[in-house]
């Protein structure tokens, strides 16, 4: 019959058009490490700049006054060395750090990016993190010109800082990314397109942005005008696939297009099952339930949060409803890799792990109903996120609160959005919230619950936790800082003022032929600098 | 035919407008703030980001600007992307989606026929009733499970025959638009088959086949100037609005092939409430699904005469 040939023809191109599709097996290209980002950096003009996936890049193509150092101490960046007073700060910089044109990099390109920041006509997110230099929050408001900034340098190789008031963490702020440089001339040259693509940035750091395909694709080269470039083994960073689909982040990993895997709760077991060397780090954050103290909530009452502490088992937690290896249970605000006085935070200030205690839960409890007249069922209002993860932790404590303290808990499922809207309107009795650090000190998370600071959602306010956190502000003595934010969370702990879940960790996996990179719990995320690629036989 | 067309294009006009008004209204009653980031920022540095995006004025005064800037085809820059201008992330990101939808279509629209075709021809004999089990395997499963399994298998294939016979994700050469394509374009091929099928048998049994026939038409003859003709027609028919569907709805299957279409910046401008790109691309999606509606009202009247508008 005619037609079954007309048929086979018609398939014809089909089979070849496949054919020609197979046979484009590539092999690796020597000193590149392939890797997969979730999504692109929405932009990357530092001075906006406030995600992760933006820190990552500019982390690989910016340096600033200093850098985060292998464990974890800030160690010299543009600047060669600084000095640190009560009142300031002055950082000499080297005199061959240079941008990827060849130019040098100065102290004037501080200022520039600095005054940026602060400029309300830039309106920067994170202008915030700059408080700590003089004027910065006043010129912020409009009540002062950006000139004022604390800020100059007083040539081209020397970099003087003004405190607002004493900082003992200021060198930390030195390598976050807002605090970056940017040279004034190019930046202007771009007409307000600063950071939109590749060829519209200028690098000081380890690596140039060579290619920036929106939403397909970045490419690293290394930065030969870089001043530390003998330490730097890679040569290109590829970065071909931008997906948030962690089954086919898996899939390009097995297909070994692909260096590094971070494994979510869904890909744990098939890694487990593909056999791959898992290995796992602390990504810094720590999670707690928020209680709501705005005038008429329940949770105000602090038998009925001593009733759900006792009942609370953080191990059982993590382990069940977490189930992420490595995360640690929750007992403080201030997370276990965080550095004290001279050696660990927590060590120097250990909080013993609660134990869960039934039937001192269920006594809180009565007392709580019999000083508010409330009745069981108790109903509270449970706010979250829609993610699968964030469903499966309301349900646990849905079950937990019904079946010891009679109280239903009713889940508010909101989109990103709407769930943030709603946790600064309060419109929650408990929210499962979580903060991730800015910066390498224990003020990073002490602040979070003084009075004035915005991200304190449930408005519960102690007037010795300001005074502790507001001294710990106002000096750079270690002892006193460290002491005076140990004696605030003891505080906040004691009031019940919220409920700390966990510490995240995050497990990952690496082909056998990259090494010396590293992960790290504040800043950058994962650090490529220090990479490098081994060339092994029927590595995949 | 002129008047028509103008006809049509101005009632096109006022449907773009119409989705335009009520998905600006609709998105300012969606609670939560487009300018809240996951720190919160103090209220001062909100106000200057309110200021720069004119969100300081009152909804109808931000409504009038609006439609004065989509007039001029301005539809500002993003909230999320603070140096991208809206049709910039069209310009750079349709054209995926489109290259995609359109290489589903093909496959759709090809394979939808020509196995259609095949199970009329067929009736209840063994390729009918292996190729329906596969259209219902094609309609009934969600192409995102559809691109899943695939891209596994694909892995699995790449992994036993040590070679890569294509891609598992990423965007640029020809190879790595072959499972897409298919993922996208599996459950309207299943769609079109079933339609063509029906279509098909119900045209095998008209009279002016008997008349072909009595006249000594050869049985390709018959299958290309009468069946085939006769029984496009209502493929035709649901493909416009099929193409439009497919080119903007492949969000979940670019997400797995790691793909930079335009329903991914869609579905984040949702979700992070940026309202310029949401309303840069609902206008834009808006236009364009009317565009191909009177598009296909136009190739209607070219296959069958019998539609053709009368003058009037």
């Amino acid at each position: 019959m005619t037609l079954r040939k007309v048929m086979s023809t018609a398939l014809a191109p089909a089979l070849a058009f496949a054919a020609l599709a197979a046979g484009c097996s590539k092999p690796k290209a020597p000193d590149t490490l392939y890797f997969s980002m979730a999504n692109e950096p929405p932009e990357l003009n530092s001075t906006k700049a406030t995600d992760q996936e933006s820190s990552f890049v500019l982390g690989h193509v910016m340096e600033g006054l200093t850098r985060v150092g292998a464990t974890g101490q800030q160690v010299p960046g543009v600047a060669e060395r600084w000095n640190l007073t009560d009142q300031g700060a002055t950082f000499f910089l080297r005199k061959d750090a240079k941008w990827s044109d060849g130019k040098t990099v100065t102290a004037h390109d501080f200022v520039f990016a600095w005054q940026t920041v602060v400029d309300p006509k830039n309106a920067s997110e994170y202008a915030f993190i700059l408080f700590p230099v003089k004027n910065a929050e006043a010129i912020v408001q409009g009540k002062s010109p950006v000139a004022s900034l604390g800020v100059k340098a007083s040539d081209d190789f020397t970099l003087e800082v003004k405190f607002e008031k004493p900082c003992g963490y200021f060198l930390a702020l030195t390598s976050f990314t807002t605090y970056f440089p940017i040279r004034e001339e190019f930046y202007s040259a771009q007409g307000g397109k600063y950071g939109a693509e590749a060829e519209k940035l200028l690098f000081n750091g380890p690596f140039r942005l060579t290619q920036w395909v929106h939403g397909a694709s970045l490419e690293f080269e290394k930065n030969d005008a870089y001043w530390n470039r003998d330490q730097i083994h890679l040569k290109l960073i590829k970065v071909p696939y931008i997906t948030s689909d962690t089954s086919a982040r898996l899939n390009l990993f097995k297909d070994g297009k692909i260096d590094l895997l971070d494994l979510g709760k869904n890909s744990l077991e098939d890694a487990l099952n593909e056999e791959f060397k898992m290995k796992r780090y602390l990504d810094g954050s720590v999670w707690y339930l928020q209680y709501n103290f705005s005038e008429g909530r329940i949770t105000r009452n602090k038998n009925l949060r001593k009733a759900i502490q006792a009942l609370f088992d953080p191990s059982e937690y993590v382990n069940k409803v977490v189930a992420v290896p490595g995360s640690i249970p929750g007992s403080t605000l201030i997370p276990q890799w965080l550095g004290g006085k001279s050696t660990q935070f927590r060590q120097e200030y250990p909080v013993a792990p609660s134990r869960p205690n039934i039937a001192l839960a269920k006594s809180h409890m009565d007392t709580f109903l019999k000083e508010t007249g409330q009745h069981a069922p108790v109903s509270l209002v449970w706010l979250t996120g829609d993610t699968p993860g964030s469903a499966k932790e309301a349900e646990y404590f849905q079950n937990l609160f019904k079946k010891h303290l009679g109280i239903e808990l009713r889940i508010d499922k909101q989109i990103f959005k709407q769930r943030l809207a709603k946790m600064l309107s309060g419109e929650f009795d408990i929210v499962a919230a979580g903060w991730g650090p800015d910066y390498a000190d224990p003020m990073t998370f002490a602040d979070l619950f003084t009075s004035w600071n915005e991200n304190n959602r449930g408005k519960w306010k102690n007037d010795a936790y300001d005074a502790l956190i507001r001294r710990a502000q106002g000096t750079t003595n270690p002892v006193v800082r460290m002491d005076s934010m140990a004696a605030a969370e003891k505080i906040l702990l004691e009031d019940q003022a919220i409920l700390p879940t966990f510490e995240k960790s995050t497990v990952y996996t690496h082909s056998d032929r990259l090494s010396g990179f590293r992960r790290r719990s504040v800043g950058f995320d994962p650090d490529f600098t220090a990479a490098k690629i081994i060339e092994t036989q029927g590595a995949r | 035919m002129f008047s028509y067309l103008l006809k049509q294009l101005a009632s096109g006009l006022v449907t773009v407008y119409f989705i335009a008004t009520a998905t600006f209204f609709a998105m300012h009653a969606v609670p939560g703030d487009p300018l809240m980031g996951n720190k919160a920022t103090t209220p001062e540095i909100r106000a200057n980001l309110a200021r720069k995006y004119g969100l300081d004025r009152p909804v109808l005064e931000q409504y009038g600007m609006f439609l004065k800037n989509m007039a001029t085809g301005d539809f500002g820059i993003s909230f999320t992307q603070h140096n991208r201008s809206v049709n910039d992330i069209i310009a750079k990101h349709f054209p995926v989606s489109a290259i995609l939808g359109f290489l589903a279509i093909v496959v759709a629209a090809i394979g939808g026929v020509m196995l259609g075709s095949i199970t009329a021809l067929f009736k209840n004999r063994a390729p009918d009733k292996l190729i329906m089990i596969l259209v219902i395997f094609g309609v009934s499963v969600p192409s995102f499970v559809v691109a899943a399994l695939m891209q596994l298998g694909v892995t699995e294939l790449n992994r036993i025959t040590h070679l890569s016979i294509l891609p598992v994700g990423g965007w640029g050469e020809v190879g790595h638009m072959v499972l897409p394509a298919l993922a996208l374009g599996l459950s309207t091929l299943a769609f079109l088959t079933r339609l063509m099928r029906s279509s098909m048998l119900e045209v095998t049994g008209a009279d002016y086949i008997r008349t072909a026939k009595a006249k000594g038409v050869s049985p390709t003859g018959i299958f290309f100037g009468h069946q085939l003709r006769n029984a496009i027609l209502p493929v035709v028919t649901v493909l416009g609005p099929a193409v439009a569907a497919i080119t903007t709805g492949g969000f979940v299957v670019e997400q797995v092939f790691a793909i930079p279409g335009l329903g991914r910046y869609f579905v984040q401008a949702v979700n992070q409430l940026d309202y310029t790109v949401i309303m840069g691309l609902t206008v834009f999606y808006g236009a364009y699904l009317v565009g191909i509606v009177i598009l296909v009202d136009l190739l209607y009247g070219l296959i069958d005469p019998r539609i053709r508008v009368q003058k009037t």
